[in-house]
């Protein structure tokens, strides 16, 4: 008998048994639940009549979303807000992590102040800039008024367009740090004689940011940028907190619109394929990344 | 870094302004007197006060979403290490089919949009009778910080010299025996990493706890601090008070074990 071979057996038999907790709670906590949405959504299920009743309507629903003003807004809402704040948030985050990267003195302190906004509960950073742009004691909304750049009466949050800026700020602000973090990673792995050679050869430190960190940086950058992306589609916490969507419904994304379906209105089978549209948007994002930029995402760990 | 380095030292301050002011201005608020906090005042409060947090644990017993915070955290964060360690093990060191699969699996539930399982999660409870009580939040809680913990641990035991059990295994342990008294011990590290990850994430949570908690008496931190309501407004005074205690542990954690927070996540995300 190989040994090799009973080796490799047990090793097989013991693998499925240190997979089988987490595989459990993967396929009941989140396939089946997704599935179930996805079923859910097929039906007209209004907790407030129960008397109705839960009758098949098919594709109903998904109709109804098709056609509700309401959803296509939250749709441009969501779209818009991901694509201005994901750029801003790796460029913010790629300054940072060269700064931690370069730094020689005062890094506990960097890494204290990336630190703490990750840390801090998302709710909790949101409700500080809230404070912060509050019209009767916001600290930013004074600051403006005292130059001038405001008026007496100004009101962030009544205002349709500028509702969107303290979400963008606790975002931002909220998530540039992870951004940090990974992006910092990514430069670790340069190798510093790299850019000694270039150096050497008379390249200055802006061709070599160019043609040695961004091309080096890059699979650190797309990784950062999917787990953004897909961050930022399915935005809530801080959109809940500052404006809860409003004015109106001017600031309201499509996971505020699904909860606003299901929670408060308990119309669950729309509600559901709100979650569904939702949950394809982050799918179809997630493809097509991978698609295009490759094996960055989850190539090349074996 | 030579020809613009007053520039980038600039831009540094700047940035660490951006990142801290509003974690100070939290503090100095938070100890302002209400009547003061609408009007301008100087960055540094003149008097402290601590009405607000007298008010926050007297009138609004902050203690009962503090405490049900620290309970759905702990219990989940029991419940996941093991799990996610043992899987993490295997999917680092065992060769078994499928390892690519799972791994990719875990990835890709990790990125779901919970509210994408919320509506049928709420009635699987109501049916269950677990709303409104603490298994019905660390269900889901253990779905969504286990691949975060898997994949973090996956990246751990890689790095840990596969050379020592092999030692152990040739000298005749079992693979059991060798992750006994050889992996587990080196392992504390990584394990009290994804621990306190693990532990974060739950003290961050709001969509599930906002979904699948009703009473007041349930409300975890982050639900309790944004229904908190005023008779006209929201009650600053008292929130920031909250948002600062709510901070406490987190930033005791932060400080405590930052290098190997920041580790952990690049660990996992190097990788990649």
């Amino acid at each position: 008998m190989n040994r090799d071979m009973t080796i490799e057996r047990e090793e097989r038999r013991l693998a499925r048994w240190f997979v089988a907790p987490a595989l459990a709670f993967i396929v009941l906590g989140s396939l089946v639940p997704i599935a179930a949405t996805g079923w859910e959504a097929l039906y007209g299920h209004d907790l407030r009549l129960p008397w109705l009743g839960r009758p098949f309507v098919g594709l109903s629903n998904f109709v109804e979303a098709a056609a509700d003003p309401r959803f296509r807004s939250a749709l441009l809402h969501t779209a818009i807000f991901a694509l201005i704040t994901v750029p801003l948030e790796l460029a913010l985050g790629l300054a940072l992590a060269l700064m931690m990267h370069t730094a020689i003195r005062g890094r506990p302190l960097f890494r204290l102040a990336v630190l703490l906004p990750w840390a801090i509960p998302t709710v909790i950073g949101a409700l500080i800039w809230r404070f912060m742009f509050d019209a009767r004691a916001g600290v930013i909304t004074a600051a403006l008024q005292s130059v001038g750049a405001a008026s007496e009466s100004f009101d962030w949050f009544a205002h349709p367009l500028a509702a969107w800026v303290p979400i963008g700020a606790a975002d931002i602000w909220k998530t540039t740090p992870f951004v940090a973090i990974l992006l910092l990673a990514g430069l670790q792995t340069i190798d510093p004689a790299l850019h000694e050679a270039a150096r050497m050869d008379g390249a200055g430190s802006v061709r070599r940011f160019a043609t040695i960190t961004l091309p080096l940086l890059r699979p650190a950058l797309v990784v950062a940028a999917a787990f953004r992306m897909l961050d930022a589609l399915r935005l809530f916490d801080v959109a809940y907190v500052t404006t809860a969507g409003g004015p109106g419904t001017s600031t309201e994304t499509l996971s505020l619109y699904a909860f606003v379906a299901l929670m408060q209105r308990l119309r669950f089978g729309y509600g559901s394929a709100l979650s569904v549209a939702i949950f394809l948007l982050t799918f179809a994002f997630a493809l097509v990344w991978v698609r295009a930029l490759g094996r960055s995402l989850i190539g090349d760990r074996t | 870094m030579t020809s613009g380095s007053a520039v980038a030292r600039l831009a540094s301050a700047a940035l660490l302004v951006l990142l801290l002011f509003p974690i100070f201005w939290m503090l100095s608020s938070s100890v302002t007197p209400e009547s003061r906090l609408f009007e301008a005042r100087p960055l540094l409060p003149a008097a402290l006060s601590f009405a607000h947090y007298r008010a926050l644990f007297d009138e609004r017993d902050f203690l009962i979403p503090l405490g049900n915070s620290l309970v759905v955290a702990a219990m989940t964060t029991a419940v996941v290490l093991p799990v996610a360690a043992l899987c993490a093990y295997a999917l680092a060191r065992l060769r078994f089919r499928g390892r690519g699969l799972l791994l990719a699996l875990i990835l890709a539930v990790s990125m779901f949009p919970q509210i994408s399982i919320v509506p049928p999660l709420y009635l699987i409870l109501r049916e269950l009778r677990l709303l409104d009580t603490y298994p019905g939040l660390v269900l889901p809680y253990v779905t969504f910080s286990a691949p975060l913990a898997v994949w973090l641990l996956t990246g751990f035991f890689r790095q840990l010299p596969a050379e020592l059990e092999q030692a152990a295994m040739v000298d005749g342990a079992s693979r059991l025996r060798a992750l006994r008294d050889v992996v587990v011990p080196l392992a504390a590290p990584g394990v009290a990493t994804a621990a306190i990850l693990t532990f974060l994430y739950c003290w961050n949570e709001f969509l599930f706890a906002l979904s699948f908690t009703l009473s007041p008496d349930r409300y975890t931190v982050p639900v309790a601090v944004t229904l908190f309501r005023g008779r006209y407004q929201v009650p600053w005074g008292q929130v920031l008070a909250a948002t600062v205690v709510a901070t406490i542990p987190v930033a005791l954690l932060v400080v405590a074990v930052q290098r190997r927070i920041v580790a952990g996540l690049t660990a996992g995300a190097s990788k990649g």
